[in-house]
């Protein structure tokens, strides 16, 4: 068996993130995302809701990449045309998405970067629907690449997800459905259970210590009490993830595809 | 019959005028109302706002320097995610923008139909879009006080849309996977005109077991063109997939040479029988694979 590469590692960590949440749509947008949204449907919470990536509820989650149109099996139906009335405004989902920027806050960016509104340095998507999702149901966040230009120091350049900044809030306004849960990156697990709703590591996937992720963060991280070494997926996932991804898309996710654990250097 | 409402792709460009809000029906590469808006590329029409769910209509008009505003969400042509065009507008400055929400965006629509000035949500609350975008707070009148962004409506003087049948009245019918919010943009604009796939005389006499599938009534259709393959180069499923090898010329193009003038023969064509024997005609359009996700 080829060795566990460290962006299955991180499905099987994001995975969790989708653990006991209910019936509701888990939507995993990006490849990590996605598979571990079905491999969570297919291992510890089939009650979960998902789509296709187009507009059919499905049951059996649909594999990444080329396959026949027809592959899918719709068991329901969720178009744009009704997913904010039936999945976002009613918080009936849990997304997973990877945002260019996020800051201390939570505040998240996937607008633009630098120069203003006017006039971006650099224009990106829009802010999409992160404004909504993020004011009305839980959402976990998955970095490949994690370093400062992501987790930035101050604050985003322009705030397109409700975050934990209290400056940011208007008096009066219902915030009581902002509900960051987890943030898994190619260093580390976090969430955001430190005072006032700080970012804190909960586990180092093996080979990353504490200061790794520290010195790769644009602010100041808090830490759980113990941090233990982020699980490997088991063989039966490892065998799902497969079976999701048939054409290996997940091994271009993390420069250079690493192992989970690297070998123990020796001298 | 009395209530025929067909008419050219230039009879509907010439019922617009310079400074209009127009509303582009579909979602990013998809069901992109795009014969309309190449009609539009080849007019003097300029100064409008565009509203729109984003993609290869929006980045042609911004190059074309058509476009004083565009009120969007996203521009985007999913596997190319960044619209190149749309991005050299905003980077250059050239447009003014109201960013919204997606979810913002079609309750703006709705309360233009609904002829209402401002329909409440508490999303763009805590983000930047409020204070960027202009956007109000109204305090609910009830016990609990709470205060909301009081999203504006979205009034369109006209919208586009591309639909897969229509008959000479505006009797359209809509298939596919998933229809967007075209039937909003439809009923938040004064005018709708919209292309179609087919158009029949009479639809009770061709395709009455599809009534179900009139997505929007009549009295919202002001015009009807015929325009087989008119979202090409995006998707306008069951008919055909988008052409992805034709979106990434255009956004190649953005690069080098990176102007629009240099390639706009191409990718608008002096007729829109020239633009289609561009890509291989309409054969070639039908037979584009539907996207798989």
């Amino acid at each position: 068996m080829s060795d566990i590469t460290l962006a299955e590692l991180c499905i099987f960590a994001c995975s969790e993130a989708f653990r006991g949440n209910g019936e509701i749509v888990a939507t995993g947008v990006g490849p990590v995302p996605r598979l571990a949204a079905g491999l969570a449907k297919l291992t510890h919470s089939p009650e979960l809701m998902m789509t296709d990536g187009e507009c059919y509820l499905v049951e059996q989650p649909v594999p990444l990449g080329p396959r026949r149109y027809d592959d899918r099996k719709p068991a329901g139906y969720l178009p744009f045309s009704r997913f904010f009335d039936a999945a976002v405004w009613s918080g009936r989902r849990h997304a997973m998405v990877t945002p260019t920027q996020i800051d201390r806050f939570g505040q998240i960016n996937l607008s633009y970067m630098g120069g203003t509104y006017r006039q971006p340095k650099t224009q990106m998507l829009g802010v999409r629907g992160f404004p909504g999702n993020t004011i009305h149901h839980p959402n976990s966040f998955f970095f490949p690449a994690h370093g400062p230009r992501v987790f930035v120091p101050g604050e985003v350049d322009m705030i397109s997800g409700v975050g934990y900044n209290p400056a940011k809030r208007v008096a009066g306004g219902n915030y009581s459905a902002v509900n960051l849960r987890t943030i898994v990156t190619n260093l580390c697990v976090m969430d955001f259970q430190g005072p006032q709703n700080a970012i804190r590591v909960v586990s180092l996937h093996p080979g990353v210590t504490f200061e790794d992720v520290q010195a790769a963060t644009g602010f100041a991280l808090h830490r759980a009490d113990t941090l233990p070494e982020t699980p490997l997926p088991d063989a039966e996932a490892l065998a799902i993830i497969a079976s999701l991804d048939p054409h290996n898309i997940r091994s271009g996710v993390i420069k250079d595809n690493p192992v989970a654990r690297p070998s123990e250097v020796t001298s | 019959m009395t209530l025929d409402k067909r008419m050219s792709a230039a009879e509907v460009v010439a019922q617009l005028s310079d400074g209009m809000t127009l509303g582009i029906g579909g979602w990013g590469p998809r069901r992109k109302p795009m014969a309309l808006v190449r009609e539009i590329l080849r007019s003097d029409l300029k100064d409008l706002t565009i509203v729109a769910y984003g993609g290869a209509d929006v980045g042609m008009l911004c190059a074309a320097g058509k476009v004083r505003k565009v009120v969007f969400a996203f521009v985007s042509l999913d596997a190319i995610p960044l619209e190149p065009w749309f991005r050299k507008a905003r980077e250059t400055g050239q447009i003014d923008v109201l960013e919204l929400d997606e979810g913002m965006f079609q309750w703006g629509l709705k309360a233009a139909a609904f002829q209402l000035p401002f329909l409440p949500t508490r999303v763009g609350l805590g983000t930047d879009l409020a204070e960027l975008g202009g956007l109000k707070t109204v305090q609910s009148p009830y016990a609990d006080g709470e205060t909301l962004i009081a999203m504006p409506a979205l009034r369109l003087d006209a919208a586009l849309i591309h639909v897969n049948r229509s008959d000479w009245r505006g009797n359209v019918q809509v298939f596919g996977p998933d229809v967007y919010y075209d039937e909003w943009f439809a009923r938040a604009a004064t005018k709708s005109f919209v292309s179609c796939e087919e158009l029949v005389d009479r639809m009770e006499d061709h395709y009455p077991d599809n009534a179900q599938a009139n997505l929007f009534e009549r009295c919202f259709v002001s015009g009807v063109v015929e325009l087989p393959s008119g979202a090409h180069p995006s998707s306008m499923p069951p008919h055909y997939g988008w052409d992805m090898k034709a979106f990434k010329a255009y956004a190649d193009a953005a690069r080098d040479p990176g102007d629009w003038n240099a390639v706009k023969d191409r990718f608008v064509g002096a007729t829109e029988a020239d633009y289609l024997a561009t890509f291989g005609g309409k054969e070639a359009v039908a037979a584009l694979p539907l996207p798989i996700f």
